[in-house]
């Protein structure tokens, strides 16, 4: 791999050959090497969680959100997964000579009222303008700190066999709302961005049960990648029910029409849980009480069978394996 | 739309079907595909799980990516270091490795301006929006692509367009059909043919390989339901051992096809012979353009200087395409060539059998 292609930026098998062979290998550390959404540091009173994004989105405001919503939510929900209470962002724009401002200015609106939303203080920030060209008119990134709430413990480690697998509501609303917006794809679509900020839901839920063990947000790649990467390496395998996995009839019908699979498509306001089996309905019910939850669901199981590996059970009956995204099926949809 | 979908997805129906299958298989029976949408949908579902161990489904050369030559890919390869020459393509050529691992992905990370399309009218729009730049679509695929290709040259054509191209891979399944059924180390029992071909050019195309061939052949849709009566109807007449040609797709599938279509193809296009990947020159099986439209064939206005092509050496992609082997007996598969480091044209396309059978993990 000698340059640097769109599939390395896709989320799936390229990134993580990437992450591996350049970042981690230059510098890996107990906490980065985790590979988690956000990094569990040591504080004076409590442990304090700590993440970085950076938003590239095509087109800037898209059905259900822009950029600046998207640039909080990501960073937001990266710290929520990890069971921290998110506090404060940081944020750094790269804007393109003739950006316009308006557009600018609504953007960092929205930033400004979903951050309020979220609960959390943007704390500082940095502005450079690059030449036309450098850039495609707006790049944004976000830092994010969060404390660790007392008595988490989130981690892949916790995992066992029997345990649930849920999702926090409809698959892939966000890259097919993108997509149906992108020039040279424009399609009629209902869809709508799932782009929200997760972290009172989480909370919520973590608060009233201590069993959760662990929690993602199936980003890039969607829930299908991020599965994988959970398994990887480990003594127990996943298996997916296709018929229990919440997708909206419009995603489906764009899905069928591009060749895409909702497994794979990205989501901004979706969290995969996985719980003890016996707080299952529990989960469900305290999830689906929530705005950005109430479609949850529970879609499948760790197992003992199919070790390192995601398989999913087909409506006939079948089963087959649901690998790890190896191509981008949609550039820039965050 | 998906009410349209949803009933040929029926568990029930797909359950029910499946029984009568396992009811009358008797015989070993190997059954071959020949489209791309079929060994998608039979690997997604996991229908060749289902219908017991006597029918074995083989993948036929019916993905137009997986049977494009390297000679071929090297040539689009060579078109996109052409200064001021814009390459339109469909997503599945943009991972396509040429001679030494090349591929339009890399070339345009080198800089070479690659544009990936849904259609070629977005190549027209394109060209008319962007005059100071040369425009070449890539045409690939067969009957079912071919007519749009036809119609975006006439359009062009009408519209006095100068910096629109194509570089016609185009090609026909009869003749493909012809040359792998009656090889002699092809050995099948029946044949689900393909269905969105069939939509354009009919079915009277088979007639061929159910008179002359004795194989069942049965044209069908894509959904579960669709493939699973097709098995049903195959395993029946071959159990009988009656060789007859049925439709099961009459909801798309006319005997004559799609007339319309086919004048407009037979307007611009003429046969050619071609190399395909894994069966090598079959005469009269490709797309050329007609003397009348060959201002609109790159090779006409740009000269390249076709690289000498080498193919990877362990890869056993012909064969696969004959039906002859399947992806496990190549060495390759899964450990070397795998769908984000490809090495042959059946795993790249995402409709080949190697990336069906890697992905869905048999």
């Amino acid at each position: 791999m000698s340059k640097i292609t769109l599939a390395h930026g896709s989320g799936g098998t390229l990134t993580q050959e990437l992450i591996e062979s350049v970042f981690f290998k230059h510098l890996g550390n107990k906490f980065l090497s985790k590979n988690d959404d956000s990094a569990i540091l040591p504080g004076e009173a409590a442990n304090i969680a700590f993440t970085t994004d950076s938003f590239v989105i095509k087109p800037l405001f898209f059905p259900g959100g822009d950029i600046g919503k998207l640039s909080i939510c990501g960073t937001v929900n990266d710290l929520a997964v990890n069971g921290a209470t998110p506090k404060y962002l940081s944020c750094g724009f790269i804007l393109e000579e003739g950006l316009d401002i308006e557009d600018l200015r609504k953007i960092v609106e929205s930033m400004a009222s979903w951050a309020k939303i979220a609960g959390v203080d943007i704390v500082c920030g940095d502005t450079k303008v690059v030449e036309k060209n450098s850039v495609d008119s707006i790049f944004i990134n976000t830092s994010g700190i969060g404390v660790l709430r007392d008595g988490i413990n989130l981690s892949v480690d916790n995992i066992s066999v029997g345990d649930k697998i849920i999702v926090t509501g409809n698959l892939g609303d966000h890259g097919i709302a993108v997509l149906s917006k992108r020039k040279g794809f424009e399609f009629e679509s209902e869809s709508i961005s799932d782009c929200a900020p997760l972290n009172h839901m989480l909370k919520v839920l973590t608060d009233n049960i201590k069993e959760v063990k662990f929690m993602r947000d199936a980003t890039r790649g969607g829930v299908a990648t991020t599965l994988n990467e959970i398994v990887k390496h480990k003594d127990f395998g996943i298996m997916i029910e296709e018929e229990r996995v919440p997708v909206l009839d419009s995603v489906r019908s764009a899905c069928e029409l591009l060749g895409l699979d909702p497994l794979y498509i990205a989501n901004e306001g979706k969290a995969l849980v996985i719980i003890d089996k016996e707080y299952e309905a529990k989960a469900l019910e305290i999830l689906r009480s929530n705005e950005y939850g109430s479609n949850a669901a529970s879609i499948g199981e760790i197992t003992q069978d199919n070790q390192d590996m995601v398989c999913l059970k087909t409506p006939l009956g079948a089963t087959r394996v649901l690998g790890m995204l190896s191509a981008d099926p949609i550039p820039r949809i965050c | 739309m998906l009410k349209f979908i949803d009933e040929y997805r029926d568990k029930g129906l797909c359950a029910d079907i499946v029984e009568k299958i396992k009811a009358i298989s008797k015989k070993r029976l190997k059954i071959m595909e020949v489209c791309g949408g079929h060994t998608m949908a039979i690997h997604k579902n996991g229908i060749h799980k289902l219908i017991g161990d006597n029918i074995k489904l083989i993948s036929g050369p019916g993905c137009p990516v997986c049977v494009t030559s390297v000679e071929d890919i090297d040539m689009v390869l060579a078109l996109s270091r052409i200064e001021g020459l814009v390459i339109c393509t469909f997503g599945d050529l943009f991972n396509v490795p040429g001679t030494g691992s090349l591929t339009l992905d890399k070339q345009r990370a080198e800089g070479a301006d690659i544009r990936i399309v849904y259609s070629v009218r977005d190549v027209i729009t394109l060209a008319k929006e962007e005059r100071e730049k040369k425009f070449v679509f890539i045409s690939i695929g067969f009957e079912t692509t071919a007519p749009t290709a036809a119609a975006a040259i006439i359009q062009a054509d009408q519209d006095g367009l100068d910096n629109f191209y194509i570089l016609s891979l185009n090609k026909t399944m009869p003749r493909a059909l012809k040359a792998i059924l009656e090889d002699s180390r092809t050995d099948i029992d029946g044949l689900i043919c393909p269905g969105h071909v069939s939509t354009i050019a009919g079915t009277d195309m088979y007639n061929f390989i159910v008179d002359k061939l004795r194989i069942p052949c049965c044209v069908t849709g894509f959904e579960p339901s669709d493939i699973l009566t097709s098995i049903y109807i195959l395993t029946e007449l071959a159990e009988k051992n009656q060789a007859k040609l049925v439709n099961a797709y009459k909801r798309a599938v006319k005997a004559q096809g799609n007339e319309k279509a086919l004048s407009i193809m037979e307007k611009v296009f003429k046969p050619s012979d071609v190399q395909w990947r894994g069966l090598g020159n079959i005469p009269d099986s490709g797309l050329a353009l007609k003397d009348e439209y060959s201002r609109f064939d790159v090779l006409n206005t740009f000269k390249i200087d076709r690289p000498t092509s080498i193919s990877e050496k362990d890869c056993i992609c012909g064969d696969i395409l004959r039906g002859a082997k399947v992806p496990s007996d190549c060495k390759l598969f899964r450990n070397i060539c795998t769908p984000s480091n490809p090495r042959g044209a059946c795993m790249v396309s995402s409709e080949g059998s190697c990336a069906a059978a890697h992905r869905y993990g048999d």
